[in-house]
């Protein structure tokens, strides 16, 4: 049965997937007028790059052919020339991957603790003023542009207080007698993008945890501990709370695409190296070949990050089966 | 309508607005709102500002005072003007963004529920599709793709926001086609147009409206964001560009924090205002959410 489950699952992805595909390759299509032309009109493209489109999008061909010639190079790992840095867009992501998982990574590892830690203490003492101030942090950092956050911490930490660098991931310029002081050197830059991103996902963290907890304290279940006579701290520790966690691994899979658009402005405000950064670049540059292959790995990564907390899920909770 | 079911909707709409009236989130969300939607109507006719114009030369990034009771940008323009027209432009793409979403989810969600069959499993398809993808750089992409005018922007945020709110529309219709009261009334020869627009429409319409109005927070959101990374509006003097300008310019390493403090400020309220009301709707609405 679970493994039926898990088959269908990876069936679907993968079938997603392939409408990302496609999906991606009409995208870059609807734009008004010729595409071929618009991309020529890039004063970034070079005649290598503007030959090269030619070549990947099949021009002169028939569409249904054109399109396959982007499923074969696609297939073949090539996603075309990017106009700003005039190589392959794969080479181009390649580089900007470890930058972000870094800065991503533990930015979500802070987020879900300390999120979950608030919810669990506002929905225990619901109605207080934790549970007040906790919900008025949440609601606050979730209402707030996540750049605008990172130019006030900027404002404060950098520039009124100077304990941190305002961007990038090592001070340029600087040569490193060691391994350890350039880690030093990066774990600096790195405090304050990763404090800007974990902040605006704490508070969705803790609304979700806290509003799970209190709908698993109207469960029967809780209602059968409360009458078996257990006190109130134990029941929320051994019977809600557990409980309460498991929607949590869905919205940490269904939260990467949020997480991926806090990236965005945050790599931006900060100068990190990262896909983030990379796409601002190609958005500003209107550089599509690398928009579409940075789409293309986002929402890949989206799709297979689902998958994960669905088979993960289905592993924590017994009542999924089919 | 007959007399009896009017009364049965001023009863209804009585309740709502006596339980709305006791929600301290509720009330706190609509009175920043009413202020805001004030200050932005009557704001801009009083202190009118043109975005494509430039403001003296030597008047350029100057803190508050009498004259510029929020300082001057980096162009020498009054910040305080500005921040009067953002808003007109910040409502205006939150709330036609969420008209265009509310509509396509609640058309979705009605016809794929009402139908069933294949129509109902390729629009859930379709819907999972949307749910699944990244929204913002899908929003930034279709954004940079079809040119920067506000219009496009309300376009795109409409279009891609419209999932969830078909997702909960088609269950409620789901649920509601099975009661008895629907059956009675196609007994009676009512067509299927006539059971979804008088019948199933306004049952539905309470939680669609709770679900928008959390859209209208992240259309606003979004704009914003799309402003601020190149993608915005130049002709037009909304929050997001001015946040624009600032961090371009230097405004936050320069400590003008009279420049980039307002505009944010702005949008933390008024986005924390949709999401009060989204929030005390929900309560109310919701009757799982009563036995909390």
């Amino acid at each position: 049965m679970k493994k039926q489950y898990i088959l269908k699952k990876m069936l679907q992805s993968l079938l997603t997937i392939f409408f990302v595909i496609i999906f991606n390759y009409f995208l870059f299509r609807i734009m008004p007028g010729d595409p071929l032309a618009m991309i020529m009109r890039n004063p970034r493209a070079s005649a290598e790059a503007i030959e090269r489109t030619k070549e990947l999008f099949g021009l002169g061909q028939p569409w249904y052919m054109q399109f396959f010639i982007y499923l074969q190079n696609l297939f073949q790992g090539d996603l075309g020339l990017s106009f700003i840095y005039k190589q392959p867009v794969t080479t181009v992501i390649w580089d900007k991957i470890l930058p972000t998982v870094l800065m991503v990574g533990l930015a979500q590892l802070i987020a879900i603790f300390v999120g979950i830690l608030l919810g669990v203490i506002a929905g225990w003492k619901r109605g207080t003023k934790i549970d007040v101030v906790a919900l008025g942090f949440s609601l606050v950092t979730y209402s707030m542009p996540t750049f605008w956050l990172g130019i006030i911490l900027i404002s404060i930490f950098s520039i009124g207080l100077r304990w941190f660098p305002t961007s990038g991931m090592l001070t340029p310029g600087r040569s490193f007698v060691s391994t350890w002081v350039m880690i030093q050197d990066a774990a600096k830059h790195l405090v304050l993008p990763v404090l800007t991103l974990s902040l605006v996902l704490i508070g969705e963290y803790a609304l979700t945890m806290r509003n799970t907890l209190l709908d698993v304290f109207t469960e029967d279940y809780i209602t059968t501990v409360k009458a078996k006579g257990f006190d109130n701290n134990y029941i929320i520790k051994r019977h809600a709370v557990p409980n309460a966690m498991l929607p949590m691994i869905t919205l940490i899979a269904i939260n990467m695409g949020l997480v991926i658009g806090g990236t965005i402005q945050v790599e931006t405000i900060f100068s990190w190296p990262g896909l983030g950064r990379l796409m601002y670049e190609a958005l500003n540059g209107r550089d599509y070949p690398l928009l579409q292959g940075i789409f293309l790995l986002i929402t890949i990564s989206v799709i297979l990050a689902n998958l994960i907390a669905d088979v993960t899920y289905s592993y924590l909770d017994p009542r999924v089966k089919s | 309508m007959s007399t009896i079911k009017k009364e049965m909707r001023m009863k209804k709409l009585e309740n709502f607005m006596s339980s709305f009236r006791s929600n301290t989130m509720g009330m706190l969300g609509g009175g920043i709102l009413i202020f805001f939607i004030v200050v932005s109507l009557l704001g801009p006719l009083l202190f009118p500002f043109n975005p494509l114009e430039f403001g003296t030369a030597g008047n350029a990034l100057q803190p508050p005072s009498l004259s510029h009771p929020l300082g001057t940008d980096n162009l020498g323009r009054d910040v305080f003007r500005n921040l009067l027209a953002g808003g007109r432009v910040s409502l205006m793409v939150g709330i036609l963004a969420t008209v265009i979403s509310m509509f396509l989810g609640t058309a979705v969600g009605l016809i794929s529920g009402f139908i069933g069959k294949k129509t109902d499993i390729i629009l859930m398809r379709i819907t999972d599709f949307f749910l699944v993808l990244p929204w913002l750089p899908l929003v930034l992409i279709l954004a940079a793709i079809l040119g920067t005018s506000v219009w496009n922007i309300i376009l795109v945020i409409g279009v891609t926001s419209w999932a969830g709110t078909a997702r909960v529309v088609r269950s409620q219709t789901l649920s509601l086609k099975e009661r008895p009261f629907i059956e009675r009334i196609r007994a009676i020869g009512a067509d299927d147009k006539t059971i979804i627009v008088r019948h199933i429409l306004p049952n539905v319409f309470p939680l669609v409206f709770a679900n928008t109005i959390l859209i209208t927070a992240v259309a606003i959101l979004s704009e914003t964001t799309l402003s601020f990374l190149g993608l915005g509006d130049t002709t037009r003097a909304s929050w997001g560009m001015m946040l624009h300008y600032a961090f371009q310019s230097g405004a936050a390493s320069s400590g003008a924090y009279w420049y980039f403090l307002p505009p944010g400020i702005a949008v933390v309220l008024v986005v924390l205002a949709f999401t009060f009301l989204g929030y005390a709707f929900d309560e109310i609405l919701n009757p799982k959410l009563k036995r909390r």
